[in-house]
């Protein structure tokens, strides 16, 4: 019934353009059209937080955003973040802290974390709680995905002192 | 969770809205932050054949807090209402209920303008604005109206906006005297179990006047007027608490759901608002 679109993403720093149907849900753009497959589908209603994407600054659930709504933004999954070769201090400290267990959440947690530690560097523990609240976690019981985000706060913020 | 198919539309300007509202009548939805809309149309609880994303129409997303009143656009966020420290200063209530809906991801989405919009009983700002007095903008193709958060709730999901109108700004008068947004929820991101809105203010130890609004304890929003007039003339003494819950009790009309049983809503209504009025008198 409906109009494939024109769609323009740039996800992760690459321009991306494809026909789609309104209805299509971000999530299924990235993992199955364009095969970013970070984001996970946790719960697909908007709350467990496991596709967490940042969004012009914002971070948002794809699974609660047309691809459509998103057209002519910019799109950072946890590809953008830091990969195998150049891990981004979160990711280093969920792996020096044991913050995963299975590791189902983990791109959206330490993309929603990014997001938290930009707009509160030094974050403590009760606002970290409240701040990942969007992102839940089934193994850990949050314990050292806390202490995750805590030792890359400091890092992050010993390497921005350094090079100031 | 695909949605039904549907015709997205996103236009520039209010006239490009009205004009598919108008073209569609209610086969035509406006979205803001879409995160009550989509997550129906993913249930397949809402078929909207014509979407309208508001995100290009511009001047709906600014806080204006003026001498007299506060101004809010309908596409403010949650997270805007957050961040405002001036609007945090003159109507603090906002900012402590802002902070109790949903999580930051849905917060950074989620607007004003929809929330109230909805009519979902579970939203939390139609009560706030009740207590608060407030007044919602419409825009149609006859032009802007005013109406009530007080008149605006029929029932569940149906409010006195038409078909063809747009909800464009809420309009606040600026509050005096203490606040308290209490809400009892099951986990985070949850709908309210009891939510309270109270704005009150007093005179020496008396309390001179005071707004109560009840939020998921009916299929409307609930301003009770009568538990508002408990209250005044009393120095909150615990007979008056009593007086102004049992008013509230009558007031509301919880249904037995997966929030659990009438009785056991009645109960957590009652402990609500008191803590509500409480924290409110604390701060007048």
């Amino acid at each position: 019934m409906s109009n494939k679109m024109h769609i323009k993403l740039n996800v992760n720093g690459k321009d991306e353009e494809f026909l789609a149907e309104p209805r299509e849900l971000l999530i299924y753009t990235l993992r199955e059209r364009l095969n970013i497959t970070g984001p996970h589908i946790g719960c697909e209603t908007s709350h467990c937080g496991a596709c967490t994407v940042t969004i012009d600054g914002k971070s948002v659930k794809a699974c609660t955003m047309f691809a459509v709504q998103a057209s002519g933004k910019s799109v950072t999954t946890i590809e953008g973040i830091g990969g195998p070769d150049a891990l981004h201090p979160l990711q280093e400290a969920f792996k020096e802290h044991h913050g995963l267990q299975c590791g189902y959440c983990t791109p959206g947690m330490i993309t929603r974390a990014t997001k938290l530690l930009e707009e509160i560097p030094n974050p403590t523990e009760e606002e970290i709680r409240f701040g990942m609240a969007g992102n839940i976690c089934r193994c850990t019981g949050y314990q050292n995905i806390v202490k995750s985000i805590q030792a890359a706060a400091t890092e992050m913020s010993a390497a921005k002192e350094a090079a100031e | 969770m695909i949605p039904a198919a549907f015709e997205y539309h996103r236009p520039q300007d209010m006239d490009g809205v009205l004009a598919v509202l108008q073209e569609h009548g209610d086969d035509a939805r406006v979205m803001a932050g879409g995160h009550s809309l989509i997550p129906m149309m993913k249930l397949r609880m809402a078929d909207v054949p014509h979407l309208i994303d508001l995100q290009d129409v511009g001047g709906m997303s600014d806080i204006e807090v003026g001498t007299d009143t506060i101004r809010i656009g309908a596409m403010v966020t949650q997270a805007d209402i957050i961040d405002h420290a001036a609007l945090a200063g003159a109507a603090p209530i906002l900012r402590e209920a802002a902070l109790q809906i949903a999580d930051p991801q849905v917060r950074y989405m989620g607007t004003v303008g929809g929330n109230v919009a909805n009519g979902d009983p579970g939203n939390d700002m139609p009560g706030l604005m009740q207590c608060l007095d407030a007044t919602f903008t419409l825009v149609g193709s006859d032009g802007a109206r005013a109406v009530k958060a007080r008149d605006f709730y029929e029932a569940a999901y149906m409010t006195a906006r038409e078909d063809d109108e747009v909800l464009t700004a809420v309009t606040i008068p600026l509050p005096s005297g203490g606040y308290a947004y209490e809400k009892q929820k099951r986990k985070i991101g949850d709908y309210a179990t009891a939510a309270a809105a109270v704005q009150i203010t007093k005179n020496g130890d008396t309390c001179t006047s005071v707004a109560i609004a009840m939020t998921n304890l009916s299929d409307t929003p609930i301003y009770s007027e009568a538990a508002g007039a408990a209250l005044i003339g009393t120095t909150l003494d615990d007979a008056a608490l009593k007086a102004s819950v049992a008013a509230m009790l009558d007031d509301i009309d919880p249904a037995d759901d997966n929030r659990g049983p009438i009785a056991f809503k009645k109960h957590v209504a009652g402990v609500i608002l008191r803590r509500a009025i409480e924290r409110a008198w604390s701060r007048a």
